[in-house]
């Protein structure tokens, strides 16, 4: 009788616990500050991914896409244009909602679980001269990989909308 | 009296500038377009190609600043040379404001025609363009370029010999709709402007002529390839009016290589086809533009 409780109520909370890693994915991941809740969805990246696989491949996979991001933001921390706006940024979670971001527009077996663009910027005050700021260090980043100009522009013109909602100021 | 009017024509553009600047608040910061997004220098001093006037405001200024390009530009011909020197002011990437100053050297021509040997026309070029909607960059998820309106006004000094060929006027007014567009995706630039204008040889040779005298529409199409974010190569094709029967006109093109050095400097160089000039046929030859800009 006593085991049967325990077990209903295991079972309880378990199936308790289910329900909510269902209605509440983890926004963030072990490592990362917490946020507040939000809808999780693919659509957040902001853009739809690109078709062509051969895209893809010409950013090294995944592996290769972790490598332009961390050019990336090894390059933003240096740069003073720009570094204020990611001084208070959680940068283990910066790192991999960009990746996951890049990836999944790429075209890349990838799920995006970051926060939508507009919510993200939304109190950065972020200018039209700081978002080419951080393109051109996108760009310096993706040269550093090797990637052929007209293959990062594939991606460029896929994050140049991104413009109206990241530029606030 | 030429002279009064090119002022009159710079406090226009002055008094369509200030207010423009001052309802958007005064330069809070410097540069921050992307590079070759200004735009060269054309002979006709507005950003664009060097044929062709572009939907572009030229100067490194985003929508929050002033910016702004200086330019000289050369085109050496098998029988003339050409030269045109200028500044331009953009204000927000919404506005531009331009002055260039052209001069047609005819070299032996000038004397072959009586006219004295290194006869020059010289051209004053004041011209204002708006930006009037849609984005050139930044909008790649859709196909809409972006669009501008431009008025160009022009003071040729030489109106007694304007006059001896057939030209009704020594100063024309030019109005143009440019669109433009990159689709990056493609790393394309593309190009088309229309042009409504009276111009021979741009207004070098006056405006009006013997043959037509009315406004007509011209075209002016470039496309352009960018190789890397510096180097972006090209063509254009404009389209031009005939309106003298002593001097027929071609329409032009060019083959050029526009080269950002840095945010501040791009050269441009290019082949030019610029056709029948002044009864001289085939004048090819080479352009050179230097175009500096904050």
């Amino acid at each position: 009788m006593i085991r049967s409780l325990l077990l209903a109520g295991l079972f309880s909370a378990g199936l308790s616990a289910a329900a909510l890693a269902q209605s509440h994915p983890p926004h963030a991941q072990p490592g990362e500050l917490e946020v507040d809740p939000y809808t999780v969805s693919d659509a957040n990246a902001g853009a739809d991914p690109i078709e062509d696989a051969d895209v893809f491949v010409a950013f090294g996979g995944e592996a290769g896409i972790a490598r332009v991001v961390d050019g990336l933001l090894e390059r933003v921390r240096e740069d003073e244009r720009i570094e204020g706006i990611f001084r208070a940024s959680d940068w283990p979670r910066l790192r991999r909602t960009l990746i996951e971001q890049f990836c999944y527009i790429l075209g890349g077996p990838c799920t995006y679980t970051g926060r939508d663009m507009a919510s993200v910027h939304r109190d950065h005050g972020i200018t039209t001269r700081e978002f080419n700021a951080l393109v051109e260090n996108l760009q310096d980043a993706m040269d550093a990989e090797g990637i052929p100009f007209a293959l990062q522009n594939r991606l460029l013109a896929r994050l140049a909308p991104m413009h109206r909602d990241v530029v606030t100021r | 009296m030429a002279f009064r009017k090119q002022w009159v024509a710079a406090l226009v553009l002055a008094g369509l500038a200030g207010p423009s600047a001052l309802a958007n608040g005064w330069s809070d910061e410097w540069g921050g377009k992307l590079l070759l997004t200004r735009g060269i220098s054309t002979v006709e001093g507005a950003g664009g190609g060097g044929l062709a006037s572009w939907a572009l405001i030229t100067g490194n200024e985003t929508e929050r600043g002033i910016g702004g390009t200086a330019h000289a530009s050369w085109v050496e011909l098998p029988d003339y040379s050409f030269s045109a020197q200028g500044v331009a002011l953009g204000f927000h990437d919404r506005f531009e404001l331009s002055y260039t100053r052209q001069a047609f050297d005819t070299e032996a021509v000038g004397a072959a025609l009586g006219l004295g040997q290194g006869f020059t026309f010289e051209q004053d070029v004041f011209g204002a363009k708006l930006r009037l909607f849609g984005d050139a960059v930044y909008d790649q998820d859709s196909w809409l370029p972006q669009i501008a309106a431009g008025v160009q006004y022009k003071v040729n000094n030489q109106s007694a010999v304007l006059n001896a060929i057939g030209a009704q006027d020594d100063e024309g007014v030019d109005l143009y709709l440019a669109a433009t567009k990159l689709y990056l995706d493609r790393s394309l630039l593309l190009n088309a402007t229309v042009r409504a204008t009276r111009a021979n040889q741009l207004g070098i040779l006056g405006f009006g002529g013997d043959l037509e005298d009315d406004y007509q529409w011209a075209g002016e199409f470039s496309a352009g390839y960018l190789v890397n974010r510096r180097l972006l190569i090209g063509a254009e094709y404009r389209f031009k009016p005939d309106n003298l029967g002593l001097a027929g006109e071609d329409d032009w093109l060019d083959v050029f290589a526009a080269w950002a050095v840095n945010e501040h400097l791009t050269l441009t160089a290019a082949y030019v086809d610029l056709g029948s000039i002044v009864t001289f046929e085939d004048q090819r030859g080479l352009y050179f533009s230097i175009q500096a800009g904050f």
